[in-house]
């Protein structure tokens, strides 16, 4: 494939990222306050931390975390671009490497529940 | 019906006079159900037979009088003068250079649409005998908003990429090859995508969306772009298990 962008895998993730941003997130907010409304002790310590200990809990927050924070990356570099800030790849060394730093930061803590 | 006068403003510039565009202003009375084509028409008829502006059909068919009026880039055939104060500023479509006055040189236009491969590109070759090709309705719905592109490169004006970086494929062109890869009667995807799925295609568009906003036969180009996106994502990640040979 002569000459094609690797971009796909930034976008991939972006607009993975803007779905779950825009369609999940928001319901999860909600469902979660409506379900802490209530039952209040559903939000304690121990209630939590078990539900968060579940493997595919885990698996599910690790997607909706890790997928947005990529991305919020890739939109934060096309803002920067929209603000006329014209260092692209200076941007995306930054934005990028947060991103993955925080994702892999992501993954320890789940983990470590 | 009685008559409107107008003050309109034109960008001037003839590369053999001007070291630089000016402006000129004509005070034209007007019919006030006219477009602000109506209005250069009577310039040129009546005023100033040096004003040069490209149009043809008159009835937002062609393409051809793309132009920039108060600063917005619209076809000046669909452009009512009612819809404005009594001065107008009319000056040719931005990013583009100018010919002459409000002609711009589409060159490098051309060359971007004719990379895309804007025809069809049969699995093989049919034969009169073999008659038409079918298509259901859907099939049919799936491209034809795409294809009422009239290459009036409005979108062109209004896209602030386009204006960023001369090699940007741009959003008609890019539409145009999204109509394709849809019709059902087509096998050229593969073909387009190294100009589609390049840098400079599809993904030098950071989804402004301005191109839409100005499309004077709502092809909604950015739509086909982000669809193009999608498409070429997918392409990517499955050329890494297909081993690219799609």
């Amino acid at each position: 494939m002569p000459g094609r962008s690797h971009k796909p895998i930034v976008w991939g993730l972006f607009a993975g990222g803007g779905t779950v941003a825009a369609f999940l997130a928001p319901v999860m907010i909600l469902v979660t306050s409506l379900f802490a409304l209530a039952v209040p002790s559903a939000l304690s310590y121990e209630t939590m931390s078990a539900f968060a200990g579940n493997w595919l809990i885990k698996l599910i927050l690790f997607g909706v975390i890790g997928l947005q924070l990529w991305h919020a990356a890739h939109r934060l570099r096309i803002t920067a671009h929209d603000f006329g800030v014209r260092a692209d790849t200076a941007v995306s060394w930054i934005v990028y490497p947060v991103a993955g730093v925080l994702t892999i930061l992501t993954a320890l803590f789940l983990l470590m529940i | 019906m009685a008559e409107r006068k107008m003050q309109v403003e034109v960008l001037r510039y003839d590369p053999d006079r001007d070291t630089e565009p000016r402006y000129q202003t004509y005070e034209v009375g007007c019919d006030p159900d006219w477009v602000v084509l109506d209005a250069l028409t009577k310039i040129k008829d009546e005023i100033d037979d040096s004003l040069s502006f490209r149009w043809s059909c008159h009835m937002a068919v062609c393409g051809s009088c793309g132009m920039t009026v108060n600063g917005e880039p619209v076809l000046s055939c669909k452009t009512f003068i009612r819809d404005f104060p009594d001065k107008i500023k009319v000056e040719p479509l931005d990013n583009f250079p100018i010919e002459r006055d409000l002609v711009v040189v589409m060159d490098d236009f051309i060359e971007k649409f004719e990379a895309v491969k804007p025809y069809i590109i049969p699995k093989e070759p049919r034969s009169i005998e073999q008659g038409t090709y079918l298509q259901t309705p859907a099939q049919l719905k799936a491209y034809k908003q795409y294809s009422m592109c009239i290459n009036c490169l409005c979108c062109y004006a209004a896209c602030p990429q386009v204006a960023l970086n001369d090699d940007f494929i741009g959003p008609a062109a890019l539409a145009l090859a999204h109509r394709y890869n849809l019709d059902t009667r087509d096998v050229g995807r593969s073909a387009r995508e190294d100009v589609v799925a390049a840098h400079e295609g599809v993904w030098e568009c950071s989804f402004v969306g301005a191109c839409s906003q100005v499309c004077p036969k709502d092809v909604d180009p950015a739509a086909a772009i982000q669809q193009s996106k999608i498409a070429s994502t997918t392409d990517y990640f499955t050329s890494f298990i297909t081993g690219g040979s799609k």
